[in-house]
């Protein structure tokens, strides 16, 4: 129950399934009398003893063994480097910097590729739909396998390999530099002040990657009350699926109000607000749940900064490309296959004269105009709880229809479909990626979190704490900013 | 796995990555260690597979297994989360200590940093306390190397009482002389003399009254003296675990083979 599933020894949840092989023979419960007399016995605090006795003999031997020969300089160069990452005043402007860097190429340069692979995948789905209907198959069959299922998988391959293939391998270069654990030495104050464990800071930094990846790490934090507590506020940190949502409207709203030479920066600065707005959010209900259900203060811990190490070029291509961006990218297509077939079917069953689309759009209307966005958005997001990663396109396509899509040569025309046809705003903008952030988990990461903690009520906290939290702040800009706009 | 310095091994040692192939083996050795000593990177090379290896404490959370072939002998390796000590209480610690006390491998490799010996060493006799079919690889030498830093693996291993054995797990150099040493303390070729803080009478009287009443009371279970020592310190976790039976159930569960094992927890040490 403990050390195999890392589940979390919590008041509530059944700790005795593996209990029913009591041993026989002696009774445990006089073995621990006699224990506990012998412990009377023994003179002196015997555990400060043996554990001391372990540190002098640890540095008797070591003293023994080890020869510094003269201090050499790339000591002094880590730590000469140290000196600056971990300065009270540069330290945490130098993160922003570094964050802001890697999302700027990220966003630069995934930018093309992406826009080439969508000509490509619907260059290709013209073609195939064409064949389809020459060869005579029904309008049905090309519509669900070629504009339904295809189209998914096109559109999520499209957004999400390129910046993908960028940002895993420039993450795992900082991780293998060794640059994380100065990371969160950096924010230990902070974390520390909400009242949770220093070590969040990584937990959350696995978060960029994946979020059911950031809840595993939490065991690295030894107490319950510290791990839960980042175990619940991992969503805050925009995981990869997250992304490319963020970086498109980033991209086709912020950019698009700079010049060309500016727009992948100004998109990227706006990326690393949404992240440090994360960083804030996961902080402020940090200290929340710290002072609520979860109250206690934090724990010290120690921290080890090591050595920066040089990254090895073939470890860090393998690891980001095949077991980190195709691991990810094939998660998503699993997903989308379905959800481009659910989007089709949705947009060509009619009841009456309108799509079961557009009937469930307009269900949702009033609750989407309510935090600034729409009934497609929400609907969106219900479709694509399995994972975040299909939100856009699923998006994208419940607003084509099931009519032939224009191809999304640029993202000024990608901006003319939401501005031009469905009414979008700086506001909507500004809330959906505001939702993208703060949303509840994918499903992935709730069934990882009840895994976890082994509890059905904090599996749902971990689901519908973010989800409320996303509805209150886009349903307090999008009233503040209605009544000053 | 190319160039390697060993003088001692036979003409014929070789060494093949076997990968993901553990169904069948002959010998389990566990791999120890405190955070970021590079335990995956040696499991890397001697497995063939890729687990990611990320330079922070805390990357490896659970135990990821491969297998590797040395000397036609079929190994399983099992690699830990790092630990600092044998006594702490988080998760991922815990699945190490675990494993150590109860998986009874057929040898513990604790891998060391040469470049922070001295706070290695507190777990490494620590883990000598429970066992002493273990090796000592002290590796991270090139890295000691350039920081001025020379390790005497000679007067380590003689102070120990097993084998320690200098290696670089990033380059592989040493990873034969490490197998050989693997293998002479599994075989009893090596007989290994574990150094171990010699307690006070009635302490090591209390220990010796201890035991048998504890493989009385859960029979089977590995290490009944590392129990009576947390139980004389009152480890109130121990006597839980005692009083619910749920030692024993520990105790099998780390000698089943791992059936939550994939892929993708040997490539990420996640689930």
């Amino acid at each position: 129950m403990t050390s195999e599933t890392g589940a979390l020894p919590l008041p509530g949840v059944s700790r005795d399934r593996a209990g029913s092989s009591a041993p026989t023979g002696a009774d445990p419960e006089s073995v621990i009398r006699r224990a506990e007399q012998l412990r009377r016995g023994l003179t002196g605090n015997f555990r400060d003893e043996a554990v001391s006795s372990v540190y002098a003999e640890a540095e008797r031997l070591s003293r023994r063994a080890v020869r510094q020969h003269d201090q050499d300089r790339r000591l002094d160069w880590d730590q000469r480097i140290d000196r600056i990452v971990t300065s009270p005043i540069l330290g945490l402007p130098l993160m922003l910097v570094i964050l802001a860097v890697v999302f700027w190429l990220t966003i630069a340069g995934a930018n093309v590729p992406s826009a080439m692979l969508a000509n490509g995948f619907f260059w290709f789905e013209a073609r195939a739909a064409a064949l389809f209907e020459s060869a005579g198959a029904p309008w049905w069959l090309t519509g669900f396998i070629w504009h339904g299922v295809f189209r998914g998988l096109a559109w999520v391959i499209s957004v999400m390999l390129p910046p993908m293939a960028i940002f895993f391998p420039l993450f795992t270069i900082l991780e293998d530099l060794g640059y994380l654990p100065r990371v969160a030495f950096n924010l230990d104050f902070l974390f520390k002040r909400a009242g949770a464990h220093g070590k969040q800071a990584l937990t959350m930094a696995m978060g960029f990657g994946c979020n059911a990846a950031g809840v595993i790490a939490t065991r690295v934090i030894d107490s319950p009350r510290e791990r839960l507590v980042a175990i619940l506020t991992n969503n805050f940190v925009p995981c990869n699926g997250r992304f490319p949502t963020l970086i498109m409207l980033a991209t086709i709203f912020v950019a698009a109000s700079f010049p060309p030479v500016l727009a992948s920066i100004a998109a990227a600065a706006a990326v690393v607000g949404v992240v440090v707005l994360g960083v804030f959010f996961t902080l402020a209900m940090s200290w929340l749940l710290s002072r609520t259900v979860l109250k206690g203060e934090a724990s010290a811990f120690t921290l080890e900064l090591p050595p920066y190490r040089r990254p090895g070029i073939a470890r860090i291509l393998y690891t980001s490309l095949i077991d980190r961006t195709l691991f990810v990218l094939w998660r998503a297509i699993l997903t989308a296959a379905p959800a481009g077939a659910v989007i089709w079917l949705l947009g060509n069953i009619y009841a009456g004269d309108t799509s079961l689309a557009t009937h469930s759009a307009n269900a949702l209307a009033p609750l989407g105009r309510a935090i600034g966005l729409d009934g497609v958005i929400l609907l969106a997001y219900v479709i694509a709880i399995p994972a975040n990663e299909i939100v856009v396109p699923t998006m994208l396509m419940v607003y084509t229809g099931g009519g032939m899509m224009s191809e999304m040569e640029s993202m000024s025309e990608l901006r003319g479909l939401l501005v031009g046809q469905h009414g979008w705003t700086m506001l909507t903008a500004v809330n959906l990626m505001l939702f993208a952030l703060l949303h509840n988990p994918c499903a992935t990461t709730i069934i990882t979190i009840y895994k976890e903690t082994l509890s059905v009520r904090w599996a749902a906290l971990g689901a519908l704490m973010p989800l409320a939290l996303a509805f209150l702040v886009t349903f307090l800009t999008a009233t503040i900013v209605r009544l000053f706009v | 796995m190319s160039a390697h310095n060993c003088d001692t091994c036979p003409s014929h040692a070789h060494l093949a990555q076997m990968g993901l192939k553990v169904d069948r083996f002959d010998r389990v050795v566990a791999l120890a260690g405190n955070p970021n000593t590079g335990k995956s990177t040696l499991f890397n090379a001697l497995t063939g597979l890729k687990q990611h290896t990320g330079n922070w404490p805390g990357k490896t959370v659970t135990r990821a297994e491969g297998g590797f072939q040395f000397n036609g002998v079929r190994y399983k390796l099992v690699d830990l989360p790092g630990t600092y000590s044998l006594l702490s209480a988080s998760q991922d610690e815990e699945v190490a200590r675990d494993f150590l006390l109860f998986g009874t491998p057929d040898c513990t490799i604790v891998v060391t940093d040469a470049t922070a010996l001295e706070r290695n060493l507190n777990l490494v006799l620590q883990v000598l306390e429970i066992t002493g079919k273990a090796v000592v690889a002290v590796n991270l030498m090139d890295e000691a190397k350039r920081k001025g830093i020379e390790v005497d693996v000679r007067s380590l291993s003689r102070d120990l009482g097993v084998p320690a054995v200098p290696v670089i797990a990033r380059t592989g150099e040493g990873l034969q002389a490490l197998l050989t040493s693997v293998d002479g303390v599994i075989t009893g070729e090596i007989q290994t003399r574990p150094r171990r803080p010699d307690g006070t009478a009635e302490f090591n009287a209390a220990l010796a009254e201890l035991v048998p009443l504890i493989e009385a009371a859960a029979p089977g279970v590995p290490n009944a003296r590392w129990i009576a020592i947390r139980l004389l310190d009152g480890d109130v976790r121990v006597e839980g675990a005692l009083r619910t039976g749920e030692l024993a159930a520990l105790v099998s569960r780390q000698q089943r083979p791992d059936d939550r094992f994939s892929k993708k927890i040997a490539l990420q040490g996640a689930q």
